[in-house]
């Protein structure tokens, strides 16, 4: 556990060095703690546990977007639990709210309402689709086809500057949209 | 989108960097600053007897009381836009106006008075500076939430009370030059009041804006 962390912590210095494949892998070792937290959470919650990746999801962008507020003395595992914790109540407390209005409301179609939360599993691929035309293309060259930034910059007929702006902007659109959707 | 492409275009965007959020918090205070200045000066302005105010003690006292409350709430408030950061042992630093209030009015109660108490609590700007002080609080308090929007705050509600008295207590230092009542029991009851306006309207929008 202690030296699980403490190779999180030193990652994440790398990372913020800018050293990306360091960050890529501390993310990478990051998720399946976070999956089983989330599994956990919800389960807690009596909700289906196939709802964690979403959560999973939200929490590594918001691990992303607000990494500047990590301070590179301070072990980085305290700082990835907070943030965690902080996503898995909001992502409760959204769903423990629609659950309850449907079962208020539809409790006779109450076994279609619980097939379509299973179904929303992706809701980052689902807001995807609202972004501007150009950050998706970004991101879909990015993230699903697996192209470098300067790949996608010749692919897409963009500077390497407009690219690397587009996939920020998308990603912090995308939290913003999850967190207020 | 499955997770590993998440991670993969997260990954390709680690090069982006933002300024800490202190830095923001700074900019966005520096921002907003000529606006109260702006409020103060068109409205207000310096009281016209400063140069002999300035040899009473307790004309002073009202900076130190309300600069007291303006800065540490500066760093109580970026201590809370870590998420993992805690209250406890961070709040004695809030009272530090209240202890230099208290130290105020009892060197005043030991003084041969000028004027009977509820003359000087009352004062006779009561009214201007429940007016003045949340005016001059709101360009500042909209700068001190886009600034503490930067950090991760996991009691946003908090945070925003905290950047109500960071706005409150900047304010108060401008209204405090203007104001010819200097008795704490005055500062005491109305800065306290207005403050206290400022922080729920500070707590009430953080809670929606400082959520991350």
């Amino acid at each position: 556990m202690r030296g699980r962390e403490d190779e999180w912590t030193g990652l994440m210095r790398s990372a913020m060095a800018g050293d990306d494949a360091a960050y890529h892998r501390l993310l990478k070792a990051v998720t399946p703690v976070l999956r089983a937290a989330a599994r956990r959470g919800l389960a807690r919650a009596g909700q289906p546990p196939d709802q964690a990746e979403d959560i999973v999801q939200e929490i590594l962008l918001a691990v992303h977007l607000k990494r500047h507020t990590w301070d590179s003395e301070a072990p980085f595992a305290p700082w990835l639990f907070a943030i965690a914790r902080n996503k898995l109540i909001d992502a409760l407390r959204r769903r423990g709210r629609r659950v309850f209005v449907n079962i208020d409301d539809f409790a006779e179609t109450l076994p279609g309402e619980a097939a379509q939360e299973t179904a929303s599993a992706g809701e980052v691929a689902a807001q995807l689709g609202t972004l501007p035309q150009r950050q998706r293309d970004v991101l879909q060259s990015i993230a699903v086809e697996s192209a470098s930034i300067k790949d996608t910059a010749s692919k897409l007929s963009m500077s390497e500057g407009a690219v690397r702006v587009a996939l920020h902007r998308g990603l912090a659109a995308l939290t913003a949209k999850l967190r207020d959707h | 989108m499955d997770t590993d492409q998440l991670i993969r275009s997260l990954a390709a965007d680690n090069a982006h960097r933002v300024p800490r959020v202190g830095a923001m918090l700074t900019m966005a205070l520096l921002v907003a600053a000529p606006l109260s200045i702006l409020i103060f000066a068109t409205f207000l302005g310096v009281r016209p007897d400063v140069m002999t105010a300035m040899r009473n003690p307790f004309f002073d006292m009202k900076f130190a009381v309300t600069l007291s409350l303006a800065i540490p709430a500066i760093i109580v408030s970026l201590h809370l836009s870590r998420p993992e950061a805690l209250m406890r042992g961070w709040g004695w630093l809030l009272l530090l106006p209240v202890g230099l209030l208290a130290v105020a009015i009892g060197s005043e109660a030991m003084m041969a008075p000028a004027m009977p108490m509820t003359m000087r609590l009352m004062g006779k700007n009561s009214r201007v500076c429940l007016l003045a002080i949340p005016a001059m609080s709101l360009p500042l308090l909209a700068g001190a939430l886009f600034g503490l929007r930067h950090g991760a705050p996991s009691r946003p509600a908090l945070a925003g009370a905290l950047a109500g008295l960071v706005s409150a207590g900047l304010a108060a230092t401008l209204y405090a030059s203007h104001c010819t009542d200097d008795s704490p029991l005055f500062v005491a009851t109305w800065y306290t009041l207005a403050t206290a306006l400022v922080t729920a309207i500070g707590a009430a929008v953080g809670s929606k804006v400082l959520r991350y």
